[in-house]
């Protein structure tokens, strides 16, 4: 209870912090938002009407105190470029970026647990080789690339989808999720090499320890002492890997996004950063902070989990 | 057992994987040098007449859109390339290894501070911290450096800032102490070269990881301008006619895939040394 209150306090302490060196980055920038929205020909007195009007003058603490607070509430404030609300710009893409992440996500785990283990029980044989092989092209592949040619091949010439062609939950749930199947697999493919390679180590590792030797004498079997000893110890730098590549698989997905032309957080991103839109960009950055910092946190209590001795340093 | 034994029998591999990755990065570079000096056609030279042509022995990959010669661009957008990252790892090294020695070494509050906001950074992706810098200075090679070297800090730091720790309290270092040494000496002078091995390991792992980023930034058209050629800008151009003329979006991605697996091959060898 002390360690997930002690982490607890952590969490929101780098929540703030976060969110202030983002707000602060955004606040120092060259370039005054309201002789950006009013154009260069508006007279100094309207340009000075509505800094005071969109709260600039104050001290940046202050700004911060208003903005963190209307943030939590959910209100992300407007942006500078198109006359609506953040919130109404970023609401119905967020999760389209969401479900992307989470198909890879799933993706990963079923791939490349399966896999470790398998390499790492009959190691130093064929189909140990062929994989080890195989995960460093794979690893070497960025993801878009991974994506043109699942269009290439898939797309144009088994026409399994139609490249470019995106269709909406609203419209029809399995088309959306038929077609989000093939973006996700070009973002699953190198993180699940790289997950099937510190599985296959971290197994390979734990076997020469003394509690396997230990499993063995009382009379268990590689199955056994697999599935019950040492997976447990194994998974744990899995895990932490997994949550790392969970953030990056965001930061991923945007990108991939791009090659399969969907509508998600990185098209709204690239646009707010050409347009120089910065309370949109400055939403979605916060809201990918947090989200890479409830997931650090959700690993660190998921250790506890799989290995009940960690505590608190 | 067989399977567990064999796998600690695998130590001859090692060598291997260095072997490959050098020469992988070796015969990359040699090319790059020659594309830096001299290619087959002038990379931004149109040619009506050679729209989208196929593989010949005059085009050795074919022409783009613009008719411009896909392997003389190849040639000059891997250079490019390679320069951000070297940029881009040239800062990030520098940087991390300054703040990761001080934090390391002298220890307390001042690296409480800044190991709290590493982890946040570096738990955050490369390529939206990149995007964001890019955000504030605008977009264009040169900010793509800046950006991405900002980026790629927090792991050296950390990387360095470990190994400080683990050096700092060793015999060599007490005895350096001992015969005068000021700190910065004994960081700089003794701890630093002693640490060279897990830094060069660090550094390929960078070099991977940059062209990579540079490959999503100018994918996503942050970064090289055209008519400039640069691999991941090439891939964007080349999806209009995958279907027509693949080849125009597989050689860019062949060549960067080339690259980044000699970068990671080099890496492993050199840690698993």
């Amino acid at each position: 209870m002390k360690y997930f209150l002690k982490k607890t306090a952590g969490l929101l302490a780098t929540l703030l912090a976060v969110s202030f060196l983002v707000f602060a980055a955004f606040a120092v920038i060259p370039g005054d938002p309201a002789t950006a929205m009013l154009g260069t020909e508006a007279t100094p007195a309207r340009v000075e009407a509505l800094r005071e009007e969109l709260g600039l003058n104050a001290p940046l603490l202050v700004r911060y105190l208003r903005w963190i607070g209307d943030f939590l509430r959910g209100d992300f404030g407007n942006s500078y470029r198109y006359n609506m609300s953040v919130m109404s710009m970023i609401g119905d893409k967020l999760p389209v970026t969401l479900t992307l992440t989470a198909i890879s996500f799933v993706l990963i785990v079923v791939i490349s647990i399966p896999l470790g283990v398998a390499c790492a029980r009959y190691a130093g044989g064929m189909l140990d080789h062929a994989i080890v092989v195989a995960n460093q092209i794979i690893m070497a592949v960025p993801a878009f690339f991974s994506g043109i040619l699942i269009t290439l091949v898939f797309g144009l010439i088994l026409h399994l989808f139609v490249p470019g062609g995106y269709v909406s939950w609203q419209q029809d749930r399995l088309a959306f999720l038929g077609y989000m199947i093939f973006p996700s697999i070009a973002i699953a493919l190198p993180k699940s090499a790289m997950a099937v390679k510190l599985l296959r180590t971290s197994i390979l590792s734990e076997m020469k320890l003394d509690y396997v030797r230990t499993a063995y004498s009382r009379g268990n079997g590689t199955r056994a002492v697999l599935y019950r000893h040492v997976l447990r110890n194994a998974l744990i730098p899995v895990i932490t890997f997994l949550g790392m590549a969970l953030a990056d698989m965001v930061a991923g997905s945007i990108i991939v996004e791009q090659v399969f032309n969907i509508p998600g957080l990185g098209r709204i991103l690239l646009t707010s950063i050409s347009n120089r839109d910065y309370p949109v960009v400055q939403a979605i950055i916060v809201c990918i902070a947090f989200l890479v910092i409830a997931v650090n946190f959700l690993v660190d209590l998921l250790y506890k989990a799989v290995d009940p001795r960690i505590t608190l340093d | 057992m067989p399977g567990f034994k064999a796998g600690i029998f695998m130590n001859h591999k090692k060598s291997k994987n260095f072997t490959a990755g050098a020469v992988l990065t070796g015969v990359m570079l040699l090319f790059v040098l020659a594309g830096a000096v001299w290619t087959p056609y002038d990379p931004e030279a149109m040619d009506k007449t050679a729209k989208l042509a196929g593989v010949s022995l005059s085009h050795l990959m074919g022409c783009d859109n613009f008719g411009r010669d896909i392997f003389s661009r190849v040639l000059k957008g891997s250079g490019t390339t390679l320069l951000v990252a070297a940029g881009t790892v040239g800062i990030g090294t520098v940087c991390g290894i300054f703040i990761g020695a001080l934090t390391g070494y002298f220890g307390g509050l001042v690296d409480e501070v800044f190991m709290r906001i590493n982890d946040v950074l570096f738990a955050f992706p490369s390529v939206l911290l990149g995007l964001v810098v890019i955000s504030l200075l605008g977009s264009g090679n040169f900010n793509v450096v800046i950006a991405l070297g900002i980026a790629f800090v927090p792991s050296f730091a950390r990387i360095v800032r470990g190994e400080f720790i683990r050096c700092k309290n060793m015999d060599y270092v007490r005895s350096a102490r001992l015969a005068g040494a000021g700190h910065l000496r004994v960081m700089f002078v003794h701890i630093l070269p002693n640490i060279t091995t897990v830094l060069l390991s660090s550094v390929m792992i960078g070099f991977n990881n940059a062209v990579l980023a540079e490959a999503g930034m100018s994918y996503l058209g942050i970064g090289t301008q055209p008519p400039h050629a640069s691999l991941g800008r090439m891939l964007s151009d080349a999806q209009t006619y995958l279907f027509s003329s693949p080849g125009y979006a597989l050689f860019p991605g062949l060549a960067l895939i080339w690259m980044v697996l000699g970068f990671s091959l080099l890496a492993e060898g050199l840690k698993e040394n």
